[in-house]
């Protein structure tokens, strides 16, 4: 018996190795999620969407302002800093973003999200894929890091065009804030990047409805269509004076809030609430979505 | 037999949709190295059966084990040693063969990446693919996308095989090859379990066989068990039908079907040559005598009923 456990304990011994393998064999998962997702023609012209809109929106200002004075501003501007882009390029980023947020972003993350698990389900891939095994809570968890990756490359390059653009079409210099208050271009651009940070968290926490929905049916466009709907009818439901109580809780509600890094002092009570609010949509719907997905029968 | 020499094991296997029983508390015994044919119609309860076997369905009752282990908690243990092609081929149609097999490897947490190049190449080669491997899925034949889908069974060393319709759709000439490559499957001594409408499809192949009807398993065991269960028949040609039918009923034959000139009954523990002779003794004049054992066929549409699937 005890030339048994001796004998055992070389076997053992490779344990020392397993999380290693372990942690390979993840990451070799991850990265071809990653391939799969990045690849495909669909999501490329999708990105070369994101790339455009910037392009389009620096020029079509730098066209309708030309004589420095930057006017009235765009009829659609709530924002303020609209008025801010004549002054310094920089700004182009956070036109760009509040733009792009109100629908071209969303759309983005609908897609990649709600195509995650139902477009495997419509293809008959999921099945196979969880008899390699894959395993289902390790599938799902490579869905959504994927996801987030996604979420993170379509944000930076929304805000990187946005910059290239605006500092070759707009003078850039020492960044005046919208408090009033000029910081050097160094920080300005510190500023772009945590503004830009805040917004992949906003989709990253979009993208973690888009997989809770995509787990519940088979066909990926439905999928799509509801977080879109959703995402729709949350900025519907924000804009009405009615519903103020309940605005702070919706989906959307704080994806805009990033120009409060706009401002000396910064105002970390309405970015921490905006993270805060992030991070439960994320955790809850992750939850959702795991849930669904490890109990429910795959029929497809 | 111990579940130990089973590869595929069920006790009181059970799945209710919406209250309807879709497979009806089956205790299905696959010995180790046996090519199982799991037989029925469309819409007897295979492909839920094999569901559930894979960790894809949770039954609502039983339990069902893969190689001794229990499903579906040991899903993420045991699959890795079993290949599977479930309700069709699965793949990305905007890949190629080989980055849809290089897709479901890298999916697999204990196949090393080293190997995978090496591997998938003799997958494809087995299933002779190799000249369509960086095809885009979407252009393969029905042939080709089959036969890349037990390709990917293949992509690791296999104890079990589980192949749900593998001949589904594919011409004479498909059907041959897959029947081909279950053979050598089997020849390596994997446990192979294949399902199918068609009893003809299997016959060739199988050791072993198990009958759906409506949910229920009417009939598992070796071909020749299933043989066995059909009772002979004999058929004795004669002007004198009424008479031939007395010495039947002396006789102690049972079901007799006496027809114009021609009376068959079921032949039981009864010697022919003693029928013969007791007709004979009668004063019947036999011109002709026959004993019949029903084909497979017809044993196996009669355990699964004539449905609207056997005119094939």
């Amino acid at each position: 018996m005890s030339t048994i456990s001796q004998a055992e304990v070389p076997a053992g011994a490779t344990d020392g190795r397993e999380p290693a393998a372990y942690v390979r064999g993840n990451l070799r998962f991850f990265r071809n999620e990653l391939r799969l997702v990045f690849f495909r023609r669909r999501n490329q012209l999708l990105l070369a969407v994101v790339v455009l809109f910037p392009l389009l929106i620096g020029i079509g200002l730098k066209l309708a302002a030309p004589h420095g004075g930057g006017g009235g501003g765009p009829a659609s501007g709530g924002a303020a800093f609209f008025n801010q882009l004549a002054g310094n390029g920089v700004f182009l980023t956070f036109i760009a973003l509040s733009l792009l947020l109100i629908l071209v972003l969303p759309v983005v993350m609908a897609v990649i999200s709600g195509d995650s698990v139902a477009g495997e389900a419509g293809y008959g891939t999921l099945r196979y894929l969880l008899t390699v095994p894959a395993g289902r809570t390790r599938l799902l968890a490579v869905k959504y890091l994927a996801i987030v990756v996604w979420a993170v490359v379509a944000t930076f390059i929304v805000s990187v065009v946005a910059l290239l653009v605006g500092v070759i079409l707009f003078p850039v210099g020492p960044v005046t804030l919208l408090s009033g208050t000029t910081v050097s271009l160094g920080a300005g651009l510190v500023r772009v990047l945590f503004v830009t940070l805040y917004v992949c968290a906003a989709m990253a926490a979009l993208g973690a409805i888009g997989l809770a929905v995509s787990t519940f049916t088979e066909h990926a466009i439905g999928a799509i269509a509801a977080v879109m709907i959703l995402v729709v009818a949350s900025e519907v439901v924000d804009q009405i004076p009615q519903f103020a109580p309940v605005a702070p809780y919706l989906p959307t509600h704080w994806w805009n809030s990033f120009d409060a890094l706009l401002r000396t002092p910064v105002d970390t009570t309405t970015l921490w609430h905006g993270l805060l609010s992030f991070a439960i949509y994320a955790a809850v719907f992750c939850a959702i979505a795991w849930a669904r997905f490890t109990s429910a029968d795959v029929t497809s | 037999m111990t579940t130990e020499a089973l590869a595929i094991s069920s006790e009181g296997l059970t799945k209710r949709f919406h209250g309807q029983l879709a497979v009806d508390h089956i205790d299905l015994a696959v010995p180790r190295g046996a090519v199982y044919g799991f037989l029925g119609p469309n819409g007897s309860g295979k492909t839920t059966t094999i569901r559930m076997l894979l960790g894809l369905a949770y039954p609502t009752s039983g339990t069902a084990e893969l190689l001794g282990v229990p499903m579906p908690d040991g899903t993420v243990s045991v699959l890795s040693r079993v290949g599977s092609l479930v309700e069709g081929p699965a793949f990305y149609p905007y890949l190629s063969g080989w980055d849809n097999l290089a897709r479901y490897d890298a999916a697999d947490r204990s196949a090393s990446s080293k190997s995978a190049a090496a591997r998938i190449g003799q997958a494809l080669e087995r299933v002779g693919l190799t000249a369509a491997a960086k095809k885009r899925y979407r252009n393969y034949s029905l042939g080709m996308k089959q036969r890349l889908a037990i390709a990917a069974g293949l992509l690791r060393p296999r104890e079990l095989i589980i192949l749900d319709e593998p001949t589904n759709g594919l011409d004479p000439q498909g059907t041959r090859e897959v029947r081909a490559l279950v053979r050598q499957i089997a020849a390596e001594g994997i446990t192979v379990f294949v399902s199918s409408h068609l009893l003809a499809e299997v016959e060739q192949v199988c050791s072993h066989v198990g009958v759906m009807r409506v949910g229920k398993l009417v009939f598992q065991g070796s071909l020749p068990e299933l043989r066995h269960t059909g009772a002979a028949r004999i058929t004795v040609r004669t002007a004198d039908v009424a008479a031939a039918a007395t010495v039947f009923g002396k006789l102690g034959l049972t079901d007799a079907a006496p027809g114009e000139d021609t009376i068959t009954a079921e032949l039981g523990t009864a010697e022919p040559e003693l029928i013969c002779a007791e007709l004979v003794h009668a004063g019947v004049g036999v011109r002709g005598l026959s004993v019949e054992s029903p084909s497979l066929e017809e044993l196996f549409v009669g355990l699964t009923g004539e449905g609207f699937d056997v005119d094939h």
